[in-house]
């Protein structure tokens, strides 16, 4: 077969792409944990794993960049290559919002959770599930599950809207609280925003299958589409 | 790299260029051998519309129907119409010498007369009757400009264009083409027996050319034809071995994104 060393080679950088979504998967599930439990070291251990996180990142745009300029990918090859440029981005800021509920943690110190954790663990649960998936489909190139993955962001909002309810309901009876209300708001807002990236990494798995740039329309920012 | 080498399509989106050739339903006999079998193409003016396809699907053939240069080889037929700003280049009574005055030709290798730079470039001008000095001069002068070469032999027209590098022999050639005032400008694989840089300094130089020309150009150099293209041809064979067109696309669309599978696997390099 022609090209056989390039498809190995592109092969190799999906490969990645799945290993840099797994410790994504495994920050954000992680990051969520360690809160739960008030786990401080847990957290730090997550602010490292993100460099981790980071790196793999640049070391799959420096193995596409190298396909590009060695291969002169073409047609299907030069979609899925651009693609992954911006999946491994997305990728890179999934991790990002694991961290910054990792420091949301340090930053309560010893301060007590304002109430147990339910719905957030949920959250990071069902944002972790349509990654997963989304990846799975990015990688079979399966259009159908790329168009409907994006629908399952309303129960993402549904969850953010009822956290954001129940704590306002906190801070009318106690505005003492509202600090410690603000940072499980914060939280649930990070988690919010990792399923709006699952839908951009939908939308490119269908540009990468059918050459169709599409936005696929979910608000970005949940608090907005309620007003 | 050099920017002015990137190809610019951003004309494109307002809409397409007039049609400067239109081919319907072309077919081309060697003797009984079918080369080419019912070709619809439309070349639109002032653009470069690239011919690619593997070995043997008929490119080159293709582009000597433009000039009816096949004409020149015994035992070939052609059925169909090729329109030249709407007249039919293959109608009774066309002046064939005019036809190949107003498309010119370049080929694979550089082709200099074995004579002076300067009578290159003349010797069509004069094979047409321009017989003043100074209009030569001027035609000569002004066609080496515009072949970007002017600078590098101007010192030096009495010598030998066989004395020049391979890619100021192509320039030459490029030059002698265009001193005829052509229209339209057949390139068949203009740069692929120059080296790299040699072969930059054509692609920019067609650049230039398409501001006041249409450039048809047959390559096997897929980046070639992803750079300096606006619109792409994609050739194949039937199971008859006679070449068809497969898909006919704005180069943007056939690189990134073509229908036909055949076109996909031809430009990502799994076949062909």
């Amino acid at each position: 077969m022609l090209r056989k060393n390039f498809d190995n080679e592109i092969q190799q950088v999906k490969d990645s792409v799945l290993l840099l979504g797994s410790m994504v998967e495994q920050a954000i599930l992680g990051s969520v944990e360690t809160l739960k439990k008030r786990d401080l070291a847990g957290s730090r251990r997550i602010l490292e794993e993100d460099q981790d996180i980071n790196r793999k990142r640049f070391e799959i745009e420096n193995q596409v960049m190298i396909l590009i300029a060695t291969q002169q990918p073409m047609a299907h090859d030069l979609r899925l290559l651009a693609s992954i440029m911006e999946i491994i981005s997305e990728l890179e800021r999934m991790g990002d919002y694991a961290k910054g509920i990792a420091n949301i943690n340090i930053r309560m110190g010893d301060q007590p959770l304002l109430k147990p954790l339910i719905d957030v663990p949920r959250m990071a649960q069902k944002d972790v599930d349509m990654l997963h998936r989304s990846l799975t489909a990015f990688i079979n190139e399966d259009l159908e599950a790329a168009k409907t993955i994006p629908m399952e962001d309303d129960e993402v909002d549904a969850l953010y809207n009822q956290i954001y309810r129940e704590l306002m309901t906190f801070i009318i009876a106690d505005p003492k609280v509202i600090e410690r209300a603000n940072w499980l708001l914060w939280v649930a807002h990070n988690l919010e925003r990792v399923a709006d990236r699952v839908t951009n990494i939908c939308e490119r798995t269908i540009f990468i299958a059918t050459g169709e740039l599409v936005e696929i329309n979910n608000s970005d920012d949940e608090f907005w589409k309620q007003k | 790299m050099d920017m002015k080498l990137q190809t610019n399509h951003a004309h494109l989106t307002n809409g397409d260029a007039p049609v400067k050739v239109d081919l319907k339903n072309l077919s081309m006999y060697y003797g009984k051998f079918r080369a080419l079998s019912n070709i619809d193409l439309v070349i639109r003016e002032k653009q470069i519309t690239a011919i690619i396809g593997p070995s043997g699907c008929g490119k080159s053939t293709l582009l000597r129907t433009f000039n009816r240069m096949n004409d020149l080889t015994p035992n070939t037929r052609t059925d169909g119409v090729v329109r030249l700003d709407g007249q039919d280049i293959y109608a009774p009574g066309v002046d064939v010498v005019e036809v190949r005055r107003r498309v010119g030709m370049v080929f694979q290798r550089p082709n200099p007369f074995p004579k002076s730079i300067y009578d290159n470039v003349a010797y069509g001008p004069r094979l047409y009757g321009v017989r003043h000095k100074s209009d030569l001069d001027e035609i000569v002068e002004n066609s080496l400009k515009q072949a970007a070469l002017w600078d590098e032999v101007k010192d030096k027209l009495g010598q030998s264009g066989l004395a020049l590098s391979g890619g100021q022999q192509q320039r030459l050639c490029i030059a002698r083409a265009l001193a005829v005032e052509p229209d339209v400008i057949l390139m068949d694989e203009p740069a692929s027996a120059l080296d790299p840089i040699s072969t930059l300094r054509i692609e920019e130089l067609m650049h230039d050319l398409v501001k006041d020309y249409t450039i048809i150009i047959v390559t096997h150099n897929m980046q070639q034809a992803a750079r300096v293209s606006d619109y792409t041809a994609m050739m194949m064979i039937d199971d008859q071995r006679s070449g068809q067109m497969i898909e006919y696309d704005k180069t943007e669309i056939i690189f990134t994104n073509p229908k036909d599978k055949r076109t996909e696997d031809y430009v990502t390099g799994r076949f062909g």
